[in-house]
């Protein structure tokens, strides 16, 4: 197949930044604020079992008693007293597009979400605000065993046991304030389950639309692969720009079992008055492999910093990233490692862009146990600067404890070649086509990594923000 | 009216005069060959005609077609129908040589071809400059050798079809055998495109089966001498001493 990666397509921002007006009572929401009566209004709504409404509560007081980080850029600009944590569509989820609320239809008819659906994944389940209006699994998928579910069924379902043993075990709430600010507030999200030996051939995916000005998005999902199983994940977020701040506080807890294989790619769009303090976190077992590939776009602030725990002898590890921060933005990647089992590796790629004032800081953080003998790891990353405002950065840092082990690091940091610029230039290509030509360049170590329609997808929004189009 | 008319030109770089009063006249379909020693000038002259930034012209004129191109970016010119094969051809990973030639040509022309019409051509092309095909997908020049980034140039002139093309020593690094095939390609674009050529080399090999109506010596920025293909012979038989001897008294 021809892979026309680098196809400079006419794309505009208002795919992402369209939006309709909300009906008057369309529309369930909480007030804005954190306080433990909201967070039982939460529970409440949610039909939440006991134990989350006590899981709940405790993690906001955990939350009341952690300091907001002091090391990373400023989001002074968040205040919790404006942010509602909770809207949900009153029509609840469907499991056929044509019952979804037409509005909300057509915002993912315009990401392409149904397209995606009917050509190329396994199942998708869509989300709108707090929870999800759509979710669907193909019939064969389905007969392999294999469980895929909005979090809220998962927790009274037939997996009820299982969900409660793993949720936010990898990311407690004490982990750090917005782990805490999850726990107390979460809704949305998708539960995964892969039977022993089940090869899942073609992807699953979850989108999170988040559409309200003013509101946070806090879904949850939790991926449990058994021994030998081998699954694909695509998640992707998008969100309208408001002139208020937007808070995104999701988690991703992932458990990759012996021998098994997870993927689990992102393209996370949001718009530029977004504070994006993720946390994903995965644990291999045995022999597993656990496969990350990222694509931060967007958002005003961005903490993340996928983390994978090499438990298991022989598991594995790679992470392949991509950061694009433009003006107004200040985005805190990165990627953590900790090798406990011996002979783990781990291999991380990150390329990160900065423009118009934009700056990208590079956070990675390798850890290998005593224990971990023979352990090898790579740490590369690789930014360009395409001009004098902007800013990028990287920190590294390593704790390596065993001398038995092989580590390798790789930091370049460049800018745009004049030279590169004219030739393509000389070609009849123009100056901004040209420099959006060679940073899709700069980026193809992770579009190579994605599925071709989202290798696309990443083309386009390298596009925008070479063309300034994103507010 | 010639087709590229140069009058007057003096180009300097950071600050330092490179060229000095340059005039040139290329009519359509002609072939002019640009010979003189290292350092004389003659990228510098290939690429203010394609509109590199990097040079600044500090006096004189550039007509293609009869609209004066100064001003004009390289994009501009490369539409207009100017063309260069680079001394030092870049590596642009990311994209395929199918896939960058394809998208250069919808650029210029504003039109998309038809994706079985644009493989045929480009096998065509390929076949021709004795290129092999599984080149078309790899990323344009990473990690080609010297004379395959040259072959590579003139697989895009071919592609491009431009009026005026700049070869600006694409003959150095090649065997003899793909001087052979390269000068087969040359001929083609001379003779089916009825395009014009400022051959910019060092030797003469590359000449011997094309056409050449008038060559030119420029020896430190100045164009020192202008005759027909019979001043090549003169050179290859006795080098430039004759004008840098002048230059020296
Ligand atoms: N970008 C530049 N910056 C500084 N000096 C330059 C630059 N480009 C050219 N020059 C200088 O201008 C002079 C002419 O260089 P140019 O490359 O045009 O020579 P040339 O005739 O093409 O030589 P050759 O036969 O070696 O390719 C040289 O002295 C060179 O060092
Ligand atoms: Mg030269």
């Amino acid at each position: 197949m021809d892979r026309e990666r680098s196809e400079v397509n006419d794309i505009d921002r208002s795919l992402y930044d369209f939006r309709y007006e909300e009906k008057e009572g369309e529309f369930y929401r909480v007030k804005e604020g954190l306080t433990p009566d909201i967070v039982t209004e939460i529970s409440k709504e949610k039909h939440d079992p006991d134990w989350m409404l006590d899981f709940r509560l405790k993690s906001l007081q955990i939350y009341n008693d952690l300091k907001v980080p002091d090391w990373g850029p400023d989001i002074s600009g968040l205040n919790m007293d404006d942010i509602v944590t909770y809207v949900r569509h009153k029509t609840g989820m469907q499991a056929t597009w044509e019952d979804v609320p037409e509005d909300i239809k057509n915002t993912f008819e315009r990401l392409g979400i149904p397209e995606a659906e009917r050509t190329s994944l396994a199942g998708v389940g869509a989300q709108y605000d707090s929870e999800l209006v759509y979710h669907n699994v193909r019939e064969e998928v389905l007969e392999q065993g294999v469980i895929y579910t909005d979090m809220e069924s998962a927790l009274t379902g037939e997996y009820a046991d299982m969900v409660r043993e793993h949720f936010m075990k990898l990311v407690p709430p004490t982990d750090h304030k917005f782990a805490a600010l999850h726990g107390a507030v979460w809704s949305g999200g998708s539960f995964v389950y892969v039977p022993p030996g089940v090869k899942v051939d073609i992807p699953l995916q979850s989108y999170f639309r988040l559409n309200a000005a003013g509101a946070g998005q806090f879904e949850h999902t939790l991926i449990i692969v058994s021994e030998d199983a081998d699954l694909h994940f695509i998640e992707g977020c998008s969100a309208p720009k408001y002139n208020v701040a937007n808070l995104h506080a999701g988690c991703v807890e992932l458990f990759v079992g012996k021998n098994a294989r997870l993927r689990y790619s992102t393209i996370e769009n949001w718009s530029k008055n977004m504070y994006n303090l993720n946390t994903k976190r995965a644990i291999c077992e045995e022999g597993a492999t656990m496969e990350w590939v990222s694509g931060s776009f967007g958002s005003h602030v961005s903490y993340l910093y996928p983390m994978t725990i090499l438990k298991g002898n022989d598991s594995h590890c790679e992470f392949t990233g991509i950061t694009f921060a433009g003006a107004g933005q200040n985005l805190d990647t990165g990627a953590k490692i900790v090798h406990t089992g011996e002979r783990t590796s781990s291999f991380i790629n990150t390329k990160s862009i900065s423009k118009s004032g934009g700056e990208s800081t590079f956070r990675s953080a390798l850890t290998i146990k005593e224990k971990a003998k023979d352990a090898k790891a790579s740490v590369s990353c690789a930014s360009l600067m395409l001009d004098d405002i902007s800013r990028s950065d990287t920190i590294p840092a390593m704790d390596i404890r065993t001398n038995e082990a092989d580590v390798g690091h790789e930091a370049k940091i460049g800018r745009i070649s004049d030279d590169a610029v004219f030739y393509l230039m000389s070609r009849g290509i123009s100056e901004e086509d040209a420099k959006a030509m060679i940073v899709s360049g700069f980026a193809d170590n992770v579009s190579k990594e994605l599925p071709l329609e989202y290798a696309v997808e990443m083309n386009n929004l390298i596009q925008l923000e070479m063309k300034g189009a994103i507010g | 009216m010639a087709l590229l008319e140069i009058r007057d030109l003096s180009v300097a770089v950071d600050g330092n005069p490179i060229l000095k009063n340059i005039n040139l006249n290329i009519g359509k379909g002609e072939t002019h060959v640009l010979m003189g020693p290292n350092g004389a000038g003659k990228s510098t002259l290939g690429n203010v005609l394609m509109g590199n930034p990097a040079y600044e012209i500090t006096g004189g004129s550039i007509y293609f077609n009869g609209l004066d191109i100064k001003e004009e970016t390289a994009d501009k010119r490369a539409k207009a129908g100017m063309f260069m094969s680079f001394q030092n051809p870049l590596e642009v990973p990311g994209i395929t040589v199918s896939s960058f030639i394809r998208n250069a040509i919808s650029q210029k022309t504003g039109e998309k071809i038809k994706f079985s019409e644009y493989r045929k051509e480009l096998a065509a092309d390929m076949e021709i400059l004795d290129f092999d095909k599984a080149y078309k997908d790899r990323d344009l020049n990473v990690g080609f050798s010297g004379g395959e980034k040259k072959k590579a140039e003139i697989l895009q002139m071919l592609m491009l079809k431009p009026k005026f093309a700049i070869l600006d020593e694409t003959d150095s690094g090649l065997d003899v055998d793909a001087v052979r095939t390269v000068s087969a390609g040359i001929e083609e674009y001379q003779k089916h495109e009825d395009g014009a050529l400022l051959i910019i080399t060092h030797s003469t090999k590359i000449l011997e089966s094309l056409h050449v109506d008038y060559t030119h010596v420029l020896v430190k920025g100045e164009i020192v001498a202008d005759g027909d293909a019979a001043l090549v012979d003169e050179i290859n038989d006795n080098g430039f001493e004759k004008w840098t001897e002048r230059e020296a008294k």
